[in-house]
């Protein structure tokens, strides 16, 4: 019980440092930390997605950087996807479920990459990142 | 007014595409699907990179939610997991975000990228 509360506070402090989404985190630790198989890992980081995400739209909200009426429009026209995305999910085996897993995770390690690497040389003039400026959340 | 209405219209479809697209990113993967939506709303409706990630995760909240509920269905989600890792992750995500203004963040973003290969790895062999 201590091990998977570790888990969240570590994926957290990375998802917050770095603005890579949860459950990139969750899932992994879900299963190398905590012993679930990949479909209840996948279930499981969406559920604690929510209050990560719900906490993470308060802060930016109050910076004037959430446009709610896009957010609303996208949420609630996502439902068929999501519902489509869980069923091809579970139509999978787990095996092919992780191993598509674990080419999402070096996908986002290379985007990671790229993105640090981009930001290495900042243009004349510009303010240096996170000046003056509200901290992004996590991506999702 | 009638340019306005269609034009109305095609931002509708546009978000549309990428709730879906996000949506079955996020069922497929278990993830919220930012990597998705971010991009998305930069590139189709000219968001800079601070509103779009605002509101992905806004949008991640129904997304993820949606989700959760179909998962729950299927009797894959385990309830308290969730909590012992969402809950203490949200004090995580405060704690990063405030060092993120504090600390050199690019050695450790790299370290972590190779983190990432490594469990990559470490999933697909065990």
């Amino acid at each position: 019980m201590i091990g998977i509360i570790v888990v969240g506070v570590a994926a957290g402090v990375l998802a917050g440092l770095l603005g890579v989404g949860g459950g990139v985190l969750f899932v992994p630790g879900l299963v190398l930390f905590v012993g679930l198989d990949q479909h209840a890992a996948e279930a499981t980081s969406l559920l604690a997605i929510v209050p990560v995400a719900i906490v993470g739209t308060y802060r930016q909200d109050r910076y004037g950087n959430v446009r709610r009426a896009d957010a609303l429009t996208l949420g609630l026209l996502s439902v068929a996807g999501a519902a489509g995305g869980v069923a091809l999910a579970n139509s999978l085996s787990g095996a092919l479920l992780r191993d598509a897993f674990a080419g999402l995770m070096i996908v986002i390690a290379a985007q990671l990459v790229h993105r640090t690497l981009r930001d290495r040389e900042p243009q004349a003039g510009a303010p240096a990142a996170g000046e003056e400026a509200p901290p992004d959340g996590p991506p999702g | 007014m009638q340019e306005a209405a269609e034009r109305t219209r095609a931002r509708t479809l546009r978000l549309m595409a990428i709730g879906t697209l996000a949506g079955l990113f996020s069922g497929l993967f278990g993830v919220g699907g930012g990597s998705v939506i971010v991009p998305l709303l930069v590139l189709w409706l000219a968001y800079d990179e601070r509103a779009a990630t605002a509101t992905s995760l806004a949008a991640i909240v129904f997304i993820a939610g949606f989700a959760a509920a179909v998962q729950g269905a299927y009797g894959n989600v385990h309830v308290l997991d969730a909590v012992l890792i969402g809950v203490p992750a949200v004090g995580g995500v405060l704690i990063g975000t405030w060092l993120q203004q504090r600390l050199q963040t690019r050695s450790i973003a790299l370290l972590f990228a190779a983190v990432l290969v490594a469990s990559a790895v470490e999933l697909v062999i065990r």
